[in-house]
C-alpha cells in the first residue's frame, strides 16, 4: 500500500507544479479571440502564429539573445574567479580566511533591491549603462559567492594526497589545477555553472535597471506587452513558455548532478 | 567620483572601519589566538566579537534613534559598554 | 581535512575580492553617503545628519512593509517546510521515475521571476484562467486585483508552488544520506512509521532543514518580482513588501536620502540573519565532520 500511496502523493504534487505551467502553454497555442471569448481546457484550433510572431521580430527575440549574452558572460566570470578562489578556501589556512568566506557568504544574502540604485548610479557614471558586461557583473554580487559556495563543498571532497602527489611529479599549480584538479570535480563545476545560469537568467530587478534599449533582457521585454488594445496574452503566454526552454535543457543536462548539489545543501 | 557623494562624517566612518580591520590584522599576525566559547555557545575569535560588537553597535544607535531620539553621541557610549561586554563575554 | 596555514593562498582569492569589493563595497558605501544628504537632482547634496534614519523609523509606512513582510515569511515557511518534507518523504529512492521526479521538480526553480509572476497572474484570472475561472465556476468570489485575501492568497500559493520544491529537494538529499542499516533495525524493534520519521529521519535532516528554512526565510525576505507582477503591490498597499517598497521609493520617486537610510536598515537585518546561518552551517558542519 505504501508505495501506492506515495505514488498518489508525488502525482497530486506534480500534478499541482505542472498545471500552471501547461495552462501558459495552452494559451500560447491559441489566438486571442479563443483565449477572451471561450474558456477552453486544450485549444480547439492549435496555431502557432504567436510563436512566429516572438520568432521573427527582432525587437522580441533580441531580448533572449540579450539574456544569453549576459547569462553566459556573467556564469563565465563568475566560474572564473570562483575556482582558484574555493581552492584556497578549501585547502588553505589564510589570515582572516573565515570572515572572508561569511563576508562573500553574505553577499549572496544581500537583496537587489537596495543594490538597483547605486548600481544604476555606478554604471551610468562609468559609461556602461545598458550594456550586457554591466549586467553580468551586476550579477556577480550574488553568482561569485554561490559559485565560491559551492566549488568549495565539492573540492573539499577531494583528497589532499593527489595534490602532493602531483606536486612532487612536478606539476606547477596552474598546469595540476586544469590537468588532473578541474576534471576530478567537473561534476562540482556543472552545478556551480547550473545554479549561476539559473540566478542570473531568473533575475529581473537588476537586468532592468541597468538596461533600456540595446541589452534590454527578454523578462523587461515581456512586461511592456501591454497595447492599446489591451494585454495581448497569446504572445505573452509563447514568450513565457520560450523562457522556459533553456531552463529545461539545461536542468536535463545536469540532471544527475543536481541532486548531489543538493545535497551539499548549498544553494 | 561626484556621484559618489562622499563627505567628512561618512568617510571617517569608514576610514574607522578600515583602522580597526588593519589593526585585528595586526593583532593576529603578532598575537595568533585560539577560538574560545562564549555565552553564546559557539566558538569565536577576536574577529567575530568585532564583528558582533559593529553590527550590536548599529542596533543600539538605531534603538537610541528610535527611542531616545536625541543626543546621539550617548549612544555611542552605550555601544562601548556593549563592545567591551562582547569582548569579554562572547 | 586537515588544512595547511599558507599566506599565498590570498592571490588565489584576490581576484574574487576585487570583483565583489568593485560590485558590492563600492554600492554600499554609496548608499551610507546617501543616507546622511539630501539632494534635489544634478548631483547636488545637502547634509541631513541622521535625519532619514528618524524619519524612516518614525514612518509608518515602513514598519507596515515590515509586517507585511514578516506575516509574507512566516506563512510561506508554515506551508513550505512541512510540505517539502511529506513530499520528500514520499519521493521514489531510486531509478527511472526517481529523476524524472528530480527534473519536473527543479522547472518552477528555473523559471524567471517575472515568469513566474505571470503564469500566475494569468492563471488566477477570473475570465481566461484555470484557477481563478474554476474558483468563480464553484461560486467563490475572487479577484486578486480588488480584494485583499484573494491577492494574499494568490502570492503565497504562487511561491508555494515556485519554492516548496527547493525545500523538497534538500530534504530529499539529507534523507538519502541514512545508511539503510537504521532502517532495518527500526523494522526489527517494529518502529511505528511516525517513530522512524520521528527519530531517524528527523534528526539526520536537520541539518539540511535548518539550510532549508533560513534560506527561505532570507530569500523570502528580498522577494520583489513575483508579487511585484501579480499584484503590483496592491490592493492599495496591501502586498507591498519590503523591497517593493523600497524600488518604489528609490527609483520610482528617486528619494535618494530615504531610500538609502531604507536600504541600511534592511541590509543590517539580512546580514544579522546571514550571519545566524552562517554560524549555524558551520557549528553543522564541525559537528557533521
Amino acid at each position: 500500500m505504501r508505495i501506492n500511496k506515495s505514488a498518489i502523493v508525488m502525482g497530486l504534487y506534480l500534478l499541482f507544479l505542472l498545471l500552471p505551467i501547461y495552462w501558459l502553454l495552452n494559451m500560447s497555442l491559441k489566438t486571442n479571440t479563443e483565449i477572451l471569448n471561450t474558456f477552453t481546457l486544450w485549444p480547439n484550433s492549435p496555431t502557432l502564429d504567436n510563436y512566429r510572431t516572438i520568432l521573427t521580430d527582432p525587437a522580441w527575440y533580441m531580448g533572449y539573445v540579450n539574456s544569453l549574452i549576459y547569462v553566459v558572460m556573467n556564469t563565465v566570470i563568475s566560474l572564473a574567479v570562483a575556482l582558484p578562489a574555493a581552492y584556497a578556501f578549501s585547502r588553505y589556512n589564510f589570515m582572516g580566511d573565515k570572515h572572508l568566506f561569511f563576508w562573500l557568504l553574505s553577499q549572496r544574502m544581500a537583496p537587489p533591491a537596495v543594490f538597483a540604485l547605486p548600481f544604476f548610479q555606478f554604471y551610468s557614471s562609468v559609461g556602461l549603462f545598458d550594456t550586457h558586461i554591466a549586467v553580468a557583473l551586476a550579477h556577480c554580487l550574488f553568482n561569485v559567492p554561490l559559485a565560491v559556495w559551492i566549488l568549495e563543498g565539492f573540492m573539499r571532497g577531494v583528497p589532499k594526497e593527489i595534490d602532493e602527489t602531483a606536486y612532487i611529479d612536478g606539476y606547477s599549480f596552474g598546469r595540476f589545477f586544469v590537468k588532473i584538479f578541474m576534471p576530478l570535480i567537473a561534476s562540482g563545476i556543472g552545478v556551480a555553472a547550473f545554479f549561476c545560469f539559473m540566478f542570473s537568467w531568473v533575475e529581473l530587478l537588476l537586468s532592468r535597471t541597468l538596461t533600456t534599449v540595446d541589452a534590454k533582457p527578454i523578462s523587461a521585454i515581456m512586461t511592456r506587452t501591454q497595447g492599446a488594445s489591451g494585454i495581448d496574452w497569446g504572445v505573452l503566454a509563447a514568450a513565457g513558455i520560450l523562457t522556459v526552454v533553456p531552463g529545461a535543457l539545461v536542468i536535463y543536462f545536469v540532471r544527475n548532478y543536481i541532486a548531489k548539489g543538493f545535497a551539499l545543501g548549498r544553494v | 567620483m561626484a556621484w559618489m557623494a562622499w563627505t567628512w562624517p561618512t568617510a571617517a566612518f569608514f576610514a574607522f572601519i578600515a583602522c580597526t580591520l588593519i589593526v585585528f590584522s595586526v593583532l593576529a599576525i603578532k598575537y595568533p589566538e585560539t577560538p574560545r566559547r562564549g555565552i553564546l555557545g559557539t566558538e569565536t575569535t577576536r574577529g567575530d566579537r568585532v564583528f558582533i560588537s559593529l553590527l550590536g553597535s548599529a542596533f543600539i544607535n538605531l534603538a537610541w534613534l528610535g527611542i531616545v531620539g536625541e543626543n546621539q553621541p550617548w549612544a555611542l557610549a552605550v555601544c562601548l559598554v556593549y563592545a567591551a561586554a562582547v569582548f569579554r563575554w562572547v | 581535512m586537515e588544512k595547511t596555514v599558507n599566506q599565498k593562498a590570498w592571490f588565489l582569492v584576490l581576484p574574487v575580492l576585487v570583483l565583489v569589493a568593485f560590485s558590492a563595497v563600492i554600492p554600499l558605501m554609496t548608499v551610507v553617503n546617501y543616507s546622511v544628504q539630501d539632494t534635489f537632482g544634478q548631483n547636488q547634496f545637502f547634509w541631513a545628519g541622521l535625519e532619514w534614519f528618524r524619519e524612516m523609523l518614525e514612518s509608518e509606512r515602513m514598519w507596515n512593509a515590515l509586517g507585511r513582510q514578516l506575516l509574507f515569511s512566516g506563512i510561506i515557511l508554515a506551508i513550505e517546510i512541512p510540505l517539502g518534507i511529506f513530499v520528500a518523504l514520499n519521493m521514489p529512492k531510486s531509478g527511472f521515475w526517481s529523476s524524472v521526479c528530480l527534473v519536473l521538480m527543479s522547472l518552477p526553480l528555473l523559471i524567471p521571476w517575472n515568469v513566474v509572476g505571470t503564469i500566475w497572474q494569468i492563471f488566477g484570472r477570473v475570465d481566461i484562467g484555470l484557477l481563478g475561472y474554476t474558483l468563480d465556476a464553484v461560486g467563490i468570489s475572487y479577484n486578486y486585483t480588488q480584494d485583499v485575501f484573494a491577492a494574499w492568497f494568490t502570492i503565497i500559493i504562487m511561491d508555494v508552488w515556485h519554492w516548496t520544491s527547493l525545500v523538497a529537494l534538500l530534504a530529499y538529499a539529507g534523507l538519502k544520506s541514512i545508511p539503510d542499516a537504521y532502517y532495518q533495525a527500526a523494522k526489527i524493534d517494529q518502529a511505528s512509521r511516525w517513530n522512524v520519521f520521528r527519530y531517524i529521519e528527523l534528526p539526520k535532516m536537520m541539518g539540511v532543514l535548518m539550510i532549508a528554512i533560513l534560506l527561505r526565510f532570507m530569500d523570502s525576505f528580498m522577494i520583489y518580482t513575483e508579487p511585484f507582477v501579480v499584484t503590483g503591490g496592491g490592493p492599495g498597499n496591501a502586498t507591498t513588501l519590503l523591497s517593493i517598497d523600497l524600488v518604489k521609493m528609490a527609483l520610482g520617486q528617486f528619494d535618494l536620502g530615504p531610500a538609502a537610510a531604507f536600504s541600511l536598515m534592511y541590509n543590517l537585518v539580512i546580514l544579522t540573519m546571514a550571519y545566524v546561518f552562517y554560524t549555524v552551517m558551520t557549528t553543522l558542519e564541525k559537528r557533521g565532520g
